[in-house]
């Protein structure tokens, strides 16, 4: 706990030498939060092993109480394994990100030090929300997380669309708190205290309960971007610095999920339809996230947009683990939660690795838009190589990360289709086939687009690798990535642990997944792959520095390449009854035809066809409230002698 | 004196403030009420406990010595006109001021006061001195006499808190106190600042400032 809680003090404060500090201020922020990551991960590996080896299931939980409270709250927070399992990504990403940053945001109009400072509030503030065990600690941490989310977001302030997105993240993040302040409120009446803890049998039937269920659903899936309330998401993390970005996608977003794990931790007898929901919810989130992603010609927006799946898959998972646990099938429970949890760290793995090659990508060029990009991977074969390995897992194919956790999440769909003839399970593996081959597309734009052809802009000609202090931040989340990937087996404990909280009866992982089996195949195929490496290479000779191949018609012009939106069309046309994509093309006239242009893009369902229209309707509505307006104090202040008067006259009579 | 003869004073007093035409005659009102009302506690029997002597003592010095003080400050700085300027004439506000008056009367009568509190003027004369505070500010243009509404205002909150002034804890009393000093304050501010910005202290330039 000691080590945890110094963590966290360190991870606080590693902005503030930064400020006063005219050089190497990164370098210091950096330094501290690594060392944060050190402890706090020190700290929660404990807490995974330490009762692995004492044997199942270690009831001793370390926490930090304080001896009376006008709250009357006996422990404030616990570090318990679900808080250690989410408390790893959040040190990780925020300490390769802290590095990152250094290079990546020194210019001083970007203001540095103030990127630093609040960088470091942030990461306290997500290592103190993990383990929170008290409602107003858990609130407090979560409304720092929200507003520190939100300076690092509208860091770029002289721009119009960084303000909005802002405004936009931070009207729904408020939305999400207010809803979970209801939550919360409902939880400590029916339980008679603040304490977050396990739930009496039956809360969750009765009527508190589905409140209780419905509310944390609307507030965590705002935070974590669920299908329907996910508008802030596009647009804040295309706003942000890439690190902030990568710290958002990677982590924040996760605590939405983080609040349904606890709550599922606390409810000993879900009901059915609670499972049903979430797998619905997930099944939305991923297929729609995967398809808008294919839209987009904004590289970080396009990542955001499979945050969206990815929370998508998180929660069919969990969903998935729900049912399991309402139908009383433990094996079926224990391999959806442990799919969800493992995705929750793997996705902060590969999506921060994505975000950051994405940043380093527009630190080379300066633009985000994919049309501009094309040929990079000969001037940035590093950033082009981590790119390559995070589409590579996020598509989930073996030998990486995101193969184990779908796998979970593929065999617990099997076993339940086996067990009972679940209708659902069968729409899990079919939107989770779909979501793969869906994402598998859209990365083979994106990646295709950026790295390979030749360079579509002067700013792509003139692109360069980046520092190494950006690409070692990379390769150290690459490496997990790959690590996770061919050695699931060393990731069994630690999840058995974490899931064990969630119900009772969970079977332990590594035999019921064949994990060992799933290292061989991985290790097969790297083999594999650089065999073939190396037998492309020795063909290839040493000719390895000729331009781009143009298919045999020599002199071609950059513009002749396939583009990303030419890439997706065949996908984006197939799907234009859900995406409804707008283009603008003028009409060709004549023989000899002016010169003209075509435009194409995916509104947002919900910020832009839905939200967007109502508010301004709305806007006008409240026009009239300007009537009132009259900028005279003296009629304020007879508004305020009228009501007084109503006031007293109501009361009076 | 008996308490109820102050009493009658203030309100005498809240009529004469709404009559007059001179902003120097309204500042000299305005402190005559503030003395009368620092005296009103000492002449109900309360100044045994020290605290409450305390408190009128201080009012007194607050309200007849500092503001007026501040008031003349201000007074010489913004080179004022000496006319009130009221948006709504002075028969009219007269006539307002006894509606007011009147009103507070009948519902002094209707309010659910506390049990055990003595049937005084106190109350209609508090709801009179609020109504009256309440008519200068919404009737007066000059900041200035803005200012001296939101006194008068003050003034009928605090006899309010006479009401409860052996129970209330001397902490509100101070803050009733504070609240007044800082109104005063930020008055002035505001007053200085429509005058550098406007060159003149007519609160209508500030409706230049809506949206």
């Amino acid at each position: 706990m000691s080590l945890y809680l110094a963590a966290i003090l360190l991870a606080a404060l590693s902005g503030v030498p930064g400020l006063f500090l005219k050089r190497r201020g990164g370098e210091v922020a950096a330094g501290a939060l690594t060392a944060a990551a050190l402890l706090g991960i020190g700290a929660a590996l404990r807490v995974l092993l330490g009762a692995a080896a004492s044997g199942f299931p270690g009831t001793s939980v370390a926490t930090l109480s304080l001896p009376s409270l006008p709250l009357g709250s006996p422990g404030l927070l616990g570090l318990d394994p679900i808080a250690a399992w989410f408390l790893i990504p959040v040190l990780l990403l925020s300490a390769c990100g802290a590095w990152y940053g250094t290079r990546y945001w020194e210019d001083p109009h970007g203001h540095p030090g103030r990127v630093r400072f609040v960088f470091g509030l942030l990461v306290a503030c997500l290592a103190l929300l993990v383990s929170a065990a008290h409602a107003w600690v858990f609130l407090m941490a979560w409304e720092g997380m929200a507003v520190a989310a939100f300076f690092l977001v509208i860091t770029e302030d002289r721009l119009l669309e960084t303000r909005r997105a802002a405004w936009i993240y931070l009207v729904s993040t408020h939305s999400g708190t207010l809803i979970l302040l209801g939550a919360f409120a409902l939880l400590a009446g029916a339980m008679g205290h603040w304490n977050l803890g396990p739930l009496p049998r039956g809360f969750a039937a009765s009527p508190a309960g589905t409140t209780v269920f419905l509310l944390f659903l609307l507030g965590f899936g705002f935070k974590a971007g669920a299908m329907p309330l996910h508008i802030w998401l596009p647009l804040a993390h295309a706003a942000a610095p890439s690190h902030v970005s990568s710290l958002m996608s990677g982590v924040l977003i996760k605590m939405g999920i983080l609040g349904l794990v606890r709550l599922v931790a606390w409810v000993p007898d879900p009901p059915l339809w609670w499972g049903v929901t979430l797998l619905v919810l997930g099944a939305l989130s991923g297929i729609l996230g995967v398809a808008f992603a294919l839209g987009q010609h904004d590289l970080k927006r396009l990542l955001a947009y499979h945050s969206i799946e990815n929370i998508g898959i998180i929660l069919l998972g969990l969903g998935l683990g729900l049912v399991g646990k309402s139908t009383g099938h433990p094996v079926v429970a224990a391999l959806g939660f442990a799919g969800a949890l493992l995705h929750v760290l793997n996705h902060g793995l590969f999506k921060g690795l994505l975000f950051l090659a994405a940043g380093s990508v527009v630190h080379a060029t300066g633009t985000r838009n994919l049309e501009q990009m094309g040929g990079l991977g000969k001037a940035m074969p590093w950033t082009s190589a981590a790119f390559l390995t995070g589409s590579w897992a996020i598509c989930g194919l073996p030998p990486l990360n995101g193969f184990v956790s779908e796998w979970f999440i593929y065999l617990g769909a099997f076993r339940a289709m086996a067990l009972s003839r679940w209708p659902w399970s069968v729409g899990v593996l079919a939107s989770l086939a779909l979501i793969g081959a869906l994402a598998l597309a859209c990365f083979a734009k994106a990646h295709g687009a950026a790295f390979l052809g030749t360079a579509r802009s002067e700013a792509a000609q003139r692109a360069h690798e980046s520092p190494r202090a950006m690409l070692l931040p990379m390769g150290v989340l690459a490496a997990t990535c790959v690590f996770i990937g061919v050695f699931p087996v060393a990731m069994a404990p630690l999840l058995d642990r974490v899931v064990a909280g969630l119900g009772e009866g969970m079977p332990p992982l590594a035999a019921m997944a064949k994990l060992p089996i799933l290292t061989g195949l991985a290790l097969a195929l790297l083999a594999l792959a650089l065999a073939l490496g190396r037998w492309l290479k020795g063909q290839q000779g040493a000719a390895a520095n000729l331009p781009t191949w143009d298919c045999g018609y020599g002199e071609t012009a950059p513009r002749a390449q396939y583009t990303a939106s030419s890439l997706a069309d065949s996908l984006v046309t197939g799907a234009r009854f859900v995406l409804l994509p707008v283009t603008h093309r003028a009409r060709v006239r004549g023989l000899f035809p002016k010169g003209t242009r075509f435009e194409s893009h995916v509104p947002d369902p919900v910020l832009d066809r839905a939200l967007d229209p109502a508010f301004r309707l709305g806007a006008k509505g409240l026009a009239l409230l300007h009537l009132f307006q009259t900028g005279q104090m003296a009629s304020y202040l007879l508004y305020v002698l009228l009501t007084l008067l109503f006031l007293l006259i109501w009361m009076v009579v | 004196m008996s308490p109820d003869f102050l009493i009658a004073l203030t309100m005498l007093t809240n009529f004469t403030l709404v009559a007059t035409s001179r902003v120097n005659k309204a500042i000299q009102l305005v402190v005559v009420q503030g003395i009368l009302l620092g005296l009103i506690p000492i002449a109900m029997g309360l100044g045994r406990h020290l605290h409450i002597l305390f408190m009128a003592l201080s009012a007194i010095a607050v309200k007849g010595w500092l503001i007026p003080f501040l008031f003349r400050r201000a007074l010489r700085e913004v080179h004022i006109r000496r006319e009130v300027d009221p948006y709504v004439g002075y028969t009219m506000s007269l006539l307002l001021c006894a509606l007011g008056t009147g009103l507070s009367l009948v519902l002094a009568h209707g309010l659910p006061l506390k049990p055990g509190t003595s049937p005084t003027f106190l109350v209609p004369a508090a709801l009179a001195t609020l109504f009256t505070g309440f008519l200068l500010l919404v009737s007066r243009r000059k900041a200035l006499t803005q200012v001296a509404g939101y006194l008068v205002l003050e003034n009928g909150i605090y006899l309010f808190g006479l009401l409860l002034v052996e129970e209330m804890p001397i902490l509100v009393e101070t803050g009733i106190l504070l609240d007044l000093f800082v109104g005063v304050f930020v008055m002035g501010i505001v007053i200085n600042h429509i005058r550098s910005a406007f060159d003149s202290t007519d609160t209508r330039h500030l409706a230049e400032l809506k949206d």
